[in-house]
């Protein structure tokens, strides 16, 4: 066959071979499954309020984890993230606290967290330094530096713009906030740029096999400093929406932040090898997280279950890529 | 429309030479690895390099595909002078390479990778300012450019990870071939694969010539030289020592020239 | 095509695998739940703990559920992820409002960073306790019951200026979490019963320890290599004070050093006992827990409310009682300690 028809001999293939074509679809049925369970134990769990609130408990580590999973797919990967968002929450609370424009103050936080991202990609991609320790080494700065400037303590932040999205809207009975439109919003954003870019494609080529995108002349370094500023900035707006959540600035917020998005870019079936897996399942594997914890307290369950879960979830994902590169 | 770039190849057009070398010189510190070598590589043919390790054929190749600059020397690209600074350089002109690892992302499919790097975006806005690629677009042309070469795939969106090595190694191969607008270079493109699928690859390299491209192959395989060259060039000491047709010598006379066991008037 | 059939079969087997395993936990997850969900119309009290791990919220959760049990209401329990944790309580409480708690026993990370969550749950009509850590405001909640931490801390500092007697003090702090609510009312409360002021130079300086014991020792050590003659040591709880004792024993010091701390959980109290600590303040946590759940079912059956701040109590408790300061001794205390 010389593919002169190059769809036909996916179609009608079933189920199961269809799979690779459609992204996540494990991720998927594990959701499904997990909704169904909690609809059935109570029915409360389908209530508009209970499911905007757990789309609501997603918002923040929804979205670092839109950052973490570039920097995966790039094989590297990323402890700073919560450090480097909480970064934003403090500098943007403490200026407006101090009376200089909320909108001003933000776009200056957004833009500091865009130049941390920065750094770490400078010295992952100019001095080879691997991104563990680049980022670890961002983390320990940051949450030092953070504690310094706050004096330690967390200080409630109350500004109209800067808690903006946390402002409900109401769709017939789902009441739901900005900040869970500006997560899907950008997921939705940095889906396009990875799935119908060239910046995406040569993403993915970076992740999959660096040398071969060198030899097809793909500016490999300047694409990944350019990963992680963008990571950057996805963390910095990150901190907007958390302060939308909930108004406060605390640098002791967030300190699971980073494992919590690699959980869920793991769960959602992007590999840590880089180059595979995608937003989609990131998304995915976040609502599974905040579904299971919600779902549990629903249901009475200690929630310690949650964290047994994910951690099954967690090695099984990575059980399945681990295997299925192994085969090929 | 074919999507595999066709090289002029008019009769009585057969010694046209498409890339020159005069008197390139390259040498690291005490070390001369080119010392006044001449090339030249003629339209429609396939000419193959060989010569031992440390006969200079690498970086032969190298400034070739731009990756060395010479120290002196000039090239031609079709009679015209031409300076690489990079192996852009020599791309944008046309010359592509195919190395011997496997330079293929896995995990994504064979336009991807076809088009790996030049991607082909949209047309009208989607394309100028929303930069949407055109995977239709590549997946066809992907396809035609198979069907071209009578590459058989099992399927166009495959992911190449799913594909065997000689397949996987097709896939550079046809990039190589639907990009080069001059010739394709290829740098051992056999030596990670097994004895079939080596077989897969030289029937491309063959189908690329017979589109009337040039291949330069390096390769270390005297039975796949001299199954496929037209003629075969052979390095020895950083010169080129002698460039040989496989019809009127034998692989024992090649290794002779090449090891210096016999003088031949450089050529 | 024979490839492509090739590559079909091996997708098949790993994605059927994970399909069986995905409903095999599932199910099992119904079969768990099915029993633990069998009361749908029980009264539900929920409690949230800064973390899991602290046996001072274990104890908290235990009284919480023999008193749940006892009253015949159905308690849910949550906690933070870390100390400090303020998102992982929020998300908590919205959980427990979903699913209709009919009253929420919180000790809140963070003093401030809950106040809209609770709002959200006192609106609903649920029930708002603080226990162990006022909000701030602390109306914010409908009531807190707690150790007066401020008191508790005075309480510890009178007793290390009565033991030190007229020798001329120098102080080590070895506080918690800079910024706490607790931290700070301990702090304050020593400085307060000891009779000076923040930044008297008796104060030779002050480690961060997070409450965890390793991080005391390492801060105790620095302090001591600093100025060896400090004779007095606070710290924010047991395990500080046991860190700082081991600090303390590799420089020679455990005799000569006044070492107080705060909590009254079982391992210090037999530190106590044992002459390591020289005196420690206890606090009932138990008491605050079993309080707040008899409160949810007061206001279950009645709709009456509790309000404002009620004192849940603190004993010095030392085996050196000083003169003038009212102490039990560590018998007792190991009868009414928490933890094991």
């Amino acid at each position: 066959m010389s593919s002169a028809t190059p769809s036909a001999p996916e179609a009608g293939a079933g189920l199961f071979s269809r799979t690779k074509t459609i992204p996540a679809v494990g991720p998927i049925l594990v959701l499904l499954a997990f909704c169904l369970v909690f609809a059935v134990t109570n029915p409360r769990f389908l209530a508009p309020h209970n499911l905007s609130i757990i789309l609501q408990q997603t918002i923040v580590v929804g979205t670092l984890a839109i950052g973490q999973t570039l920097v995966i797919l790039t094989a590297g990967i990323d402890l700073a993230v919560g450090a480097i968002c909480v970064l934003g929450t403090i500098v943007a609370g403490k200026m407006v606290n101090l009376g200089y424009d909320p909108m001003l103050s933000m776009l200056f936080a957004a833009i500091l967290c865009t130049l941390s991202g920065l750094i770490a990609g400078a010295l992952v991609s100019r001095l080879d330094l691997p991104p563990f320790i680049v980022t670890l080494g961002t983390l320990g700065i940051l949450t030092a530096a953070l504690r310094l400037i706050s004096k330690g303590g967390a200080f409630p932040v109350q500004d109209d713009f800067l808690g903006l999205t946390g402002n409900t809207f109401r769709i017939g009975s789902f009441v739901l906030t900005y900040g869970v439109l500006a997560m899907l919003l950008l997921y939705a954003i940095v889906w396009y740029l990875l799935n119908e870019t060239r910046w995406g494609r040569h993403l993915y080529a970076i992740g999959n096999n660096p040398e071969a995108a060198r030899l097809v002349g793909i500016p490999v370094r300047l694409h990944l400093l350019q990963v992680y500023a963008l990571a950057g900035l996805i963390y910095g707006i990150t901190a907007w929406l958390a302060l939308g959540r909930i108004p406060n600035a605390d640098p002791n917020a967030l300190q699971t932040a980073n494992l919590d998005s690699i959980t869920a870019v793991v769960i959602g079936g992007t590999s840590l090898f880089g180059g595979r897996g995608g937003l989609v399942g990131t998304l995915i594997g976040a609502l599974i997280v905040g579904v299971l914890r919600n779902g549990l307290t629903l249901a009475g369950i200690d929630p310690l279950w949650q964290d047994l879960v994910t951690g099954i979830l967690v090695i099984v994902a990575v059980a399945f890529d681990q295997l299925s590169r192994r085969r090929r | 429309m074919s999507a595999l770039a066709s090289a002029p190849n008019q009769p009585g057009d057969s010694v046209r030479n498409v890339l020159e070398a005069r008197n390139l010189v390259k040498s690291y510190g005490h070390v001369v690895a080119l010392d006044g070598v001449d090339f030249d590589l003629r339209a429609g043919e396939i000419l193959a390099v060989v010569g031992d390790n440390g006969a200079g054929k690498s970086t032969l190749i190298k400034t070739l595909t731009g990756a060395v600059v010479p120290d002196s020397g000039e090239i031609l690209l079709d009679g015209q002078p031409v300076h690489f600074k990079g192996p852009l350089d020599a791309r944008h002109r046309g010359i592509e390479a195919v190395y011997q690892d496997l330079a293929v992302a896995p995990a994504l499919d064979i336009p991807s990778n076809l088009f790996l790097g030049r991607e082909l975006l949209s047309p009208g806005i989607l394309g100028s300012v929303f930069r949407r690629l055109d995977k239709r677009r590549m997946r066809e042309m992907a396809a035609e450019a198979m069907a071209d070469l009578k590459f058989r795939l099992p399927s166009i969106t495959s992911r190449v990870e799913n594909l065997s090595g000689g397949q996987r190694q097709g896939v550079a191969v046809a990039r190589a071939a639907v990009f080069a607008r001059k010739l394709v270079i290829m740098d051992e493109p056999t030596a990670a694969l097994g004895v079939r699928e080596t077989g897969q690859v030289l029937e491309l390299i063959r189908a690329i010539r017979d589109r009337g491209l040039p291949v330069v192959l390096i390769s270390h395989n005297m039975p796949n030289v001299f199954e496929l060259a037209d003629r075969i060039c052979i390095m020895r000491l950083g010169k080129r020592a002698a460039v040989v047709s496989p019809k009127s010598h034998t692989m024992a006379d090649v290794v002779a020239i090449m090891t210096g066991a016999v003088k031949v008037e450089a050529g | 095509m024979q490839t492509s059939h090739h590559d079909r079969s091996r997708h098949v087997l790993p994605q059927f695998m994970a399909g069986c395993a995905v409903f095999a936990l599932a199910f099992g997850l119904v079969g768990a739940v099915g029993i633990s969900y069998a009361h749908a119309e029980d009264v539900i009290v929920g409690l949230v703990t800064k973390t899991e791990v602290n046996p001072f919220f274990v104890k908290m959760r235990q009284a919480a559920e023999a008193e749940a049990q006892t009253k015949g209401l159905k308690l849910i329990a949550r906690a933070g992820k870390f100390d400090g944790d303020n998102e992982g309580q929020v998300a908590a409480i919205e959980d427990l409002i979903s699913a209709g708690a009919k009253g929420i026993l919180v000790t809140p990370n963070n003093s401030s960073g809950m106040l809209g969550v609770i709002k959200k749950a006192r609106d609903a009509g649920v029930l708002v306790i603080a226990l162990d850590t006022a909000t701030d405001p602390a109306d914010a909640v409908d009531a807190t019951f707690a150790t007066d931490n401020l008191e508790a801390g005075v309480q510890q500092g009178a007793y290390a200026k009565a033991a030190l007697g007229d020798k001329k003090p120098v102080i080590a702090m070895l506080d918690g979490t800079p910024g706490g609510t607790v931290d700070t009312f301990r702090h304050d409360g020593f400085l307060k019963g000891f009779g000076i002021a923040e930044g008297d130079p008796a104060i030779a300086g002050a480690a961060i320890t997070n409450g965890a014991q390793d991080k005391a020792q390492v801060g105790m050590e620095n302090l001591l290599s600093k100025n060896g003659d400090i004779n007095v040591v606070y710290t924010i709880n047991e395990p500080a004070a046991a860190g700082g004792y081991q600090a303390l024993k590799s420089f020679g010091m455990e005799k000569d050093v006044i070492l107080t701390s705060i909590d009254g959980g079982c391992a210090g109290v037999r530190n106590v006992k044992a002459g390591i600590i020289a005196a420690t303040v206890m606090q009932f946590p138990y008491k605050m827990a079993s309080m707040g759940v008899d409160a949810v079912a007061e206001y279950a059956a009645t709709g009456k409310k509790p309000s404002g701040f009620i004192n849940t109590g603190s004993y010095l408790i030392t085996d050196k009682p000083m003169p003038g300061l009212d102490s039990k001794d560590s018998e007792w205390g190991l009868q009414n300690c928490w933890g094991d």
